[in-house]
């Protein structure tokens, strides 16, 4: 049989490129941010922290008010045009209190988490990082701690110390920490022996470059994720301490000291004394949970697609 | 299993021995001596006598060593306020009311939060799943307190349901125990939610239906069953979170329990009562938490292979 030329055909080119990607390469932050996106609850969530930030900062101004202004002849006036929230027992506006207390609580939690996040990433990351005998030892302790009942610990530690803005952060964040550290020391001793550390290692790749490419991106999410439940979770625990008396002290006033100070008005019909604190308690809470939720759901890997 | 046991008693026992001990130093760190009321110092004398009666004039470590000392023997000290009760007599008269209150509220939450669950699984993205994600959600944003204000507005003022406050009939139990529950109940509702979500694609599940079980079955012999597992590692961090959750609800239903002696002390500054009661409490709660761990043990035969194998 003669083999002749017309018994071949040139190739088609484009096969050669079949196996390219063709989707255009996302990098983990994009990825996150496009499943985020989809997340409409997540987007609502994000959308009602920043608008309570805000106003937490400009919303006092939004008023004649200031928080302290007393006038005991406007006292328990219902909300109107004049007191958009009514007023309270000795006549202040609580439109401008709730802005106020907004200020406060937020700072409690956005600054709770932050010594959380410090103390509890260097912690795991150096735990897990080191491993052997030295994780066991901090886990261990870190283990022991765990098993104090936390907000015993809490009001333990703001009877010792008295009330005030700086106790209340410490007292929280002394406990605080460990469900960070353990999580990041997790991630870390997973990622630790992961196969792409390995062969970056075998690369000759040093330490410093090691963490900063590869364990810290790949556990930047999940502290995130983290930061965003332990902000809720300290501005409840505040609420908390207020009612026990344990709160930030007058003229300060927090959310949870107003929604303590509103319950006996549930009683005597002033329903907008206990409703505002405790409904922008609730939303904040909601919100950052939902947030949590869908910044969980993004940076999954697993979710991938 | 047993040395698990044993390590797992092990730092149960160092865990409270810390406890004590940063409990003791803290209280006998505040400035000033526990007789100060209001700024007003006593008579040197009066206060002298105090102090030996209450051996402050001894030096701490004498002091430490006699506390541990009367904490074996179960002995929690005098209280300053109220003398000449002790801490003792305090929770013998306040702990069953406490824990009456706990069981109803926690065993109310589990019944609840499970069966809500279940059926938001089982009904997934239908309307109940909804109304169980609702009532989960307020559960975890809303305060127990503010709950417990509007309980006591509609159920007791408006309505006239039930007492407003105070103890006694089971009448007085519902309210209260049904503020302390939502918090738990929201938790279990969502945990054995998605737990069930998360069972019900397994392939055994599709086994059963194959052999021919009735629905029920599958449910409760298959599904229920290893979706509460993990379940049961919550009740630790429930009984923890029902126990906080009682000082706010017995102060507001002026219910006499440990968590209103709690609160009371630490308006009082009655130090001596703080250290006993928190000192209490984490002995409470840290020997329920290794009980469920044991439990959880003895329950799930999983867990052994794996500790095999560590």
């Amino acid at each position: 049989m003669a083999v002749s030329n017309d018994l071949f055909v040139q190739m088609n080119k484009e096969i050669l490129h079949a196996e390219a990607i063709v989707r255009p390469k996302l990098s983990f932050w994009q990825g996150a941010w496009l499943r985020l996106r989809q997340n409409k609850l997540a987007l609502g969530g994000m959308l009602i922290i920043l608008v309570i930030a805000i106003l937490a900062l400009i919303g006092s101004s939004l008023t004649p008010y200031s928080y302290t202004e007393q006038k005991l002849l406007d006292s328990n006036q219902a909300p109107s045009a004049e007191h958009w929230f009514g007023t309270d027992e000795l006549g202040r506006d609580v439109f401008a209190r709730i802005w106020y207390g907004a200020r406060i609580s937020l700072f409690i939690g956005v600054m709770a988490a932050l010594i959380d996040l410090c103390i509890g990433v260097i912690y795991g990351g150096l735990a897990g990082y080191l491993g052997g005998n030295t994780d066991n030892v901090m886990m261990r302790i870190a283990d022991i701690l765990y098993g104090i009942p936390y907000l015993l610990m809490v009001i333990l530690l703001m009877v010792v110390m008295g009330p005030g803005l700086d106790t209340i952060i410490i007292a929280l964040s002394a406990t605080g920490w460990i469900g960070m550290a353990r999580i990041v020391r997790g991630q870390v001793l997973q990622l630790k022996s992961s196969e792409y550390v390995l062969a970056a290692r075998t690369l000759g790749a040093k330490v410093p470059y090691i963490i900063r490419k590869h364990l810290l991106p790949n556990t930047l999410g999940i502290i995130i994720v983290q930061v965003t439940f332990s902000v809720p979770t300290a501005i409840f625990a505040e609420a908390f301490l207020s009612f026990l008396g344990l709160g930030v002290q007058p003229p300060l006033a927090s959310w949870g000291v107003m929604a303590n100070d509103g319950i006996p008005s549930i009683l005597s019909g002033h329903w907008w004394r206990l409703f505002f604190p405790a409904f922008f308690i609730s939303l904040t809470m909601l919100a950052f949970n939902v947030l949590g939720d869908g910044l969980r759901d993004a940076f999954d890997p697993r979710q991938r697609r | 299993m047993l040395p698990y046991i044993m390590k797992r008693f092990v730092s149960m026992i160092i865990t409270l021995w810390l406890i004590v001990t940063v409990t003791f130093f803290l209280m006998h760190s505040v400035p000033g001596s526990p007789f100060d009321r209001d700024g007003k110092a006593l008579p040197a004398a009066v206060e002298k006598n105090l102090m030996a009666l209450y051996q402050l004039d001894k030096p701490l470590s004498v002091q430490y060593v006699s506390y541990l000392k009367s904490l074996v023997q179960f002995e929690l000290g005098p209280s300053i306020i109220r003398a000449p009760e002790t801490v003792n007599d305090m929770l013998g008269r306040s702990f069953p009311v406490s824990a009456k209150l706990g069981a109803v509220a926690l065993t109310f939450a589990i019944i609840a939060g499970v069966a809500l669950g279940v059926v938001a699984a089982l009904r997934h993205n239908k309307l109940i799943d909804y109304v169980a994600t609702v009532v989960s959600v307020i559960g975890i944003a809303v305060p127990s307190f503010v709950v417990a204000a509007l309980l006591i507005k509609y159920m007791a003022v408006e309505w006239k349901l039930f007492p407003v406050a105070t103890w006694g009939t089971w009448k007085h139990i519902v309210l209260p125990a049904l503020a302390l529950s939502f918090g738990p109940l929201a938790i279990i509702a969502r945990f054995t939610r998605a737990n069930m979500l998360d069972v019900l694609t397994q392939d055994y599940m599709e086994t059963a239906r194959a052999k021919g079980l009735a629905p029920w079955v599958i449910i409760v012999k298959h599904g229920l069953r290893n979706s509460l597992l993990p379940v049961i590692t919550l009740v630790g961090a429930l009984i923890a979170n029902v126990l906080t959750g009682s000082f706010v609800i017995e102060k507001i239903f002026a219910i006499p329990g440990m968590g209103k002696y709690f609160v009371d002390s630490i308006y009082n500054r009655d130090y001596t009562v703080i250290m006993g009661t928190t000192v209490f409490y984490s002995i409470l709660l840290i020997f329920m938490m290794f009980v469920v761990d044991v439990l959880y043990g003895i329950v799930d035969p999983r867990i052994k292979l794996h500790k095999k194998e560590g």
